[in-house]
C-alpha cells in the first residue's frame, strides 16, 4: 500500500516536474523579445553571452556585486545542493558512476552546508527589515521546505538510519517499472514526501528562476543592435500592416 | 557666485555634517512616506491624441488584468521577470529613490510586486486558489493608486537590473505598468503631452520651424562674436552629409546650449557638412517612458523620414541619455533598415563617438588651460551606462566621454567607484519624471549622486560635473542648489570641448569673459 502510494507519487511528481518545466521553457522560448535590452556593458558576441550566463550560473556574479551576505548563503546553499544531488544519484544508478563514488565523502558535509546556507537566508529574511517587508508566507515556507528536506536527510544519516539497500531497490524498481517494497521508516517517508512536493511546486513557483535566468533578455542578449536588425514577428506584422 | 551658493547650502542639513555622507547609506523603512507623490494626470485631449481613452474606463479592472496577459505574451522580459523573482533582497538597497526616501515601495522588488501581486492573483495557480500564501491581491482602487504613485517613482534607470541575479529589470515592469494605465485612461500629463507635441510638431518643446531657425541664427551670431568665425548651425539643409538629432533642450536650456555650440565647433573644425532637421528636431523619445512600442516607433520614424528627405549619409545623436538608448538599441529595430545611409559609419553614431574619433585622428586641437578654472567630474547617465554602448568595446560608453574630458581639461576626478559606470545613479529626474509637481521626489532621488559629488568636492576640490544627457542637465541645474552647488556647476561634455577647442583663424581670448553670462 505504502509502496504503491509513493510509487504513484513519484511518477506523478516526476511527470509534473518534467512536463511543467518543459511547458514553461516552451513558453519562455516562444514569447518574443521585441527589443534589445541587455544590461550593458554586455557581451558583443554569442560566445561572450555564454560566458556571461556561465558566470551567473556558476558564480552568481550579479548577486556577488549586490550583497555579499546573500551571496555567501545563496551560493553555499546552491553549490551544496548540487553536490548533494549528485551524491543522491547513487540511489538511481547501478553500477554507481566513478564521479558519484568520488563525491561521496564530501556529500555529507555538503548536507550540512546546504542547511547552513538555508538557515542563513532565512535569518536574513526574518531579521533584515527590507527583506522581511518583501517576503510572503510562501517565501518563508519555501525555505522551511528545503530545510526540512535537508534536515530529514541528515537525521537519517546520523540518527535513524534507513535500509538504504532496500531504498535503492525501490527507486531502481520505479525506473524499471518493477516495483520493489519501500522501507516504512517515518523519517524516510517525510523526506521523500517533501522532495515529491518540491518537484510538484517547482513549475508553479519562484523556483522558475532556474529556467528564467537563461531566458532573461537583460542577460542573454548579444549587444549588437547597430550591427544586426532585431525584429520580432509581431513588430514585423505591425510594419506590414502599414505597408 | 559660488560663495552665495555655499551659503545656501549651509542652511540645508545635507552639508552640516562634517564627515562625508555615504551615498549608499541605507535608510530606515518609512512605509507610505511617498504615497502621495503623484504626477498630474493627462487631460482627455492628450490621452486621445495618442490613441488612449480620455479618462478611466468603466471596466478598467478587467482591461488592466487582460493587458497584463497581453503584455506577458508580447514581451519575454516581462513574462520572465514576473515569474523569476525569488525575493532574495539583492535589489532592495539599489534604487536612488529608495535611498533618498526610505519608502519601502521604492525598493525595486516591492515596486515590481505592486504589479506582480495582481499578476499572481489572476495568472498563477497559487494566486488563484491561495492568494494569502503567495502575496497575491485583487486589483482595487488602492492598488491602482499605488501603481500610479510608485510606477512614477521609477526612472527606469536599470540600476536594480545590474545587481539582480536574474537581471530582472524594474524598468520593463514600470513601462508595462504605465502602458496598462495609459490603456485604461490613466496616463501621465508630462509624458503624454510631450509625445503629442513630437507627433504634431517634431520636438518636445513644440518649437516651430521659424522659431527654431531664429534661435539657430542667434547662436550663429554669438559664435561669430566669440570667435570671429562663421560657424554654421544649418537647418534643413538638403544634401548635407550628417543629420544631427539632438534633444530640443539643446536649443534653449542651459547648460545644454553650450553643448550644442560645442557640436557646431567640432563639425566646423572637422570641415563636416551637417544639418539639423526641423521635422525631426528632437532626439528624446518619451514613447519609451510610457512603454509604448507604437509611440516610440512613430517618433523614431520621423528621424528616418528626415534622413531620407534631406538625403543625408549619416545620423549623429547629441547628448541625451534615454534618447541614446532608443537610438543605439532600438532605432534599427523601430525604423530600420538604414540601407540608404553610409554603412562605413555606425548607424546611428553618438556625438561623443564622433568627437573622440576626431581626437584620435589628431583632427581636433585643444588648449586645456581654457578649462583650468574648472575641476571636473563626470556623471554617467543611467540609460547610456546600462542600456547602450559607444565604440566597439563593451564599456566604451564609460571610457569615450572620459577620454574626451581628459583631452580638454587638466583637472578630472572620478566620483567613488560604486557610484559611477555601471553602478551610476540616476540624476533623479529621468524616465519621464522631470516635472515640477514631483519636485520633492526629484530632490530626494538626487541624493546619492549629490553625496558622491560632495565627496569629490571635499577630497579633490571638484567644482563642476559634466553630463551627456539633457534630462540630467536640467534636473541637476534645478536640484544642485539644494545640495550646496551652484546651478551652473553642471556642464555639457561638449561645453568643455567648446571651451578648449582651438579653431583655425579664431580670435583668441575674446570669449573668456562673455561665456559665463551668455
Amino acid at each position: 500500500m505504502l509502496t504503491t502510494i509513493y510509487a504513484l507519487l513519484f511518477y506523478g511528481a516526476a511527470a509534473v516536474l518534467v512536463f511543467g518545466l518543459g511547458f514553461r521553457i516552451w513558453q519562455y522560448a516562444t514569447t518574443p523579445a521585441p527589443l534589445k535590452i541587455p544590461t550593458t556593458p554586455a557581451p558583443v558576441t554569442k560566445g561572450g553571452v555564454v560566458l556571461r550566463l556561465l558566470r551567473e550560473v556558476v558564480l552568481f556574479e550579479s548577486l556577488f556585486k549586490a550583497n555579499k551576505w546573500i551571496w555567501v548563503f545563496g551560493w553555499l546553499f546552491h553549490a551544496a545542493l548540487l553536490v548533494v544531488l549528485v551524491r543522491h544519484l547513487r540511489y538511481f544508478i547501478e553500477p554507481v558512476w566513478t564521479v558519484v563514488a568520488l563525491i561521496q565523502p564530501i556529500g555529507v558535509y555538503a548536507g550540512f552546508a546546504m542547511v547552513a546556507g538555508l538557515v542563513g537566508l532565512w535569518a536574513r529574511r526574518i531579521l533584515v527589515p527590507r527583506i522581511r517587508y518583501i517576503s510572503a508566507p510562501s517565501d518563508h515556507l519555501m525555505l522551511l521546505l528545503l530545510i526540512a528536506i535537508g534536515a530529514s536527510g541528515l537525521v537519517m544519516k546520523y540518527f535513524v538510519r534507513t535500509d538504504i539497500v532496500a531504498l535503492k531497490a525501490f527507486f531502481l524498481g520505479l525506473l524499471r517499472f518493477d516495483w520493489q517494497p519501500l522501507p516504512a521508516d517515518p523519517v524516510l517517508l517525510v523526506h521523500l514526501g517533501l522532495v515529491a512536493l518540491l518537484m510538484i511546486i517547482f513549475p508553479f513557483s519562484k523556483l522558475l528562476h532556474v529556467p528564467g535566468l537563461f531566458f532573461s533578455p537583460s542577460r542573454n542578449q548579444v549587444d549588437n543592435p547597430r550591427e544586426r536588425r532585431h525584429l520580432a514577428d509581431w513588430a514585423a506584422r505591425l510594419e506590414q500592416g502599414e505597408g | 557666485m559660488s560663495e552665495r551658493d555655499k551659503d545656501m547650502g549651509g542652511e540645508s542639513t545635507e552639508l552640516s555634517a562634517e564627515d562625508f555622507l555615504d551615498p549608499l547609506e541605507i535608510p530606515e523603512l518609512q512605509p507610505g512616506v511617498m504615497e502621495d507623490s503623484k504626477p498630474y494626470e493627462a487631460a482627455p485631449e492628450f490621452q486621445e491624441s495618442l490613441g488612449f481613452p480620455g479618462e478611466l474606463v468603466p471596466d478598467w479592472k478587467e482591461r488592466a488584468i487582460a493587458m497584463i496577459g497581453e503584455l506577458r505574451d508580447k514581451y519575454r522580459g516581462f513574462r520572465v521577470y514576473l515569474d523569476a523573482c525569488v525575493k532574495c533582497g539583492a535589489c532592495t538597497d539599489k534604487c536612488h529613490y529608495f535611498l533618498g526616501t526610505g519608502d519601502p515601495k521604492n525598493m525595486p522588488v516591492a515596486r515590481q510586486d505592486l504589479l506582480r501581486k495582481v499578476y499572481r492573483r489572476h495568472y498563477t495557480f497559487a494566486g488563484k486558489y491561495m492568494p494569502w500564501l503567495v502575496g497575491a491581491e485583487d486589483l482595487t482602487e488602492e492598488v491602482l493608486d499605488d501603481w500610479y504613485a510608485y510606477f512614477h517613482q521609477c526612472s527606469q534607470c536599470r540600476r536594480c537590473s545590474v545587481f539582480c541575479p536574474y537581471g530582472i529589470d524594474t524598468a520593463e515592469v514600470s513601462m508595462a505598468a504605465r502602458e496598462i494605465m495609459d490603456e485604461i485612461g490613466k496616463g501621465q500629463k508630462y509624458c503624454n503631452e510631450i509625445i503629442g507635441k513630437v507627433h504634431t510638431i517634431g520636438n518636445n518643446l513644440g518649437l516651430q520651424k521659424p522659431a527654431l531657425a531664429a534661435t539657430l541664427e542667434d547662436l550663429e551670431e554669438d559664435l561669430e562674436d566669440d570667435t570671429g568665425l562663421e560657424i554654421k548651425l544649418p537647418l534643413d539643409q538638403k544634401g548635407a552629409e550628417i543629420l544631427l538629432v539632438t534633444p530640443s533642450a539643446d536649443f534653449f536650456a542651459e547648460p545644454h546650449i553650450d553643448g550644442l555650440l560645442g557640436y557646431a565647433k567640432v563639425f566646423h573644425a572637422a570641415g563636416a557638412s551637417w544639418t539639423i532637421s526641423s521635422y525631426a528636431s528632437e532626439a528624446a523619445n518619451f514613447g519609451m517612458f510610457i512603454g509604448s512600442y507604437e509611440n516610440m516607433r512613430k517618433v523614431s520614424l520621423r528621424i528616418r523620414k528626415a534622413a531620407e528627405d534631406l538625403g543625408v549619409k549619416r545620423i549623429i545623436f547629441g547628448e541625451c541619455g534615454h534618447a541614446w538608448r532608443v537610438a543605439y538599441s532600438f532605432l534599427n529595430t523601430l525604423a530600420g533598415p538604414f540601407d540608404f545611409l553610409d554603412q562605413r559609419y555606425p548607424i546611428p553614431q553618438h556625438i561623443c563617438e564622433y568627437t573622440y574619433d576626431l581626437i584620435q585622428r589628431g583632427v581636433l586641437k585643444f588648449d586645456k588651460s581654457k578649462n583650468d578654472h574648472i575641476r571636473l567630474t563626470f556623471h554617467d547617465s543611467c540609460n547610456i551606462a546600462r542600456a547602450s554602448r559607444m565604440g566597439d568595446k563593451p564599456g566604451g560608453q564609460f571610457e569615450i566621454p572620459r577620454a574626451i574630458l581628459r583631452a580638454v581639461c587638466n583637472h578630472f576626478y572620478d566620483m567613488p567607484e560604486d557610484t559611477i559606470r555601471e553602478s551610476t545613479f540616476c540624476c533623479g529626474g529621468g524616465g519621464g519624471l522631470l516635472t515640477d509637481e514631483i519636485m520633492e521626489l526629484r530632490k530626494k532621488g538626487a541624493q546619492p549622486r549629490m553625496r558622491a559629488l560632495q565627496e569629490v568636492a571635499k577630497e579633490h576640490g571638484v567644482t563642476h560635473m559634466a553630463a551627456i544627457c539633457a534630462i540630467c542637465k536640467t534636473q541637476f541645474a534645478k536640484v544642485m542648489p539644494e545640495y550646496g552647488f551652484a546651478m551652473d556647476s553642471i556642464v555639457s561634455v561638449h561645453q568643455m570641448v567648446s571651451n578648449a577647442i582651438i579653431l583655425e583663424g579664431a580670435r583668441d581670448g575674446a570669449d573668456d569673459d562673455d561665456e559665463d553670462e551668455e
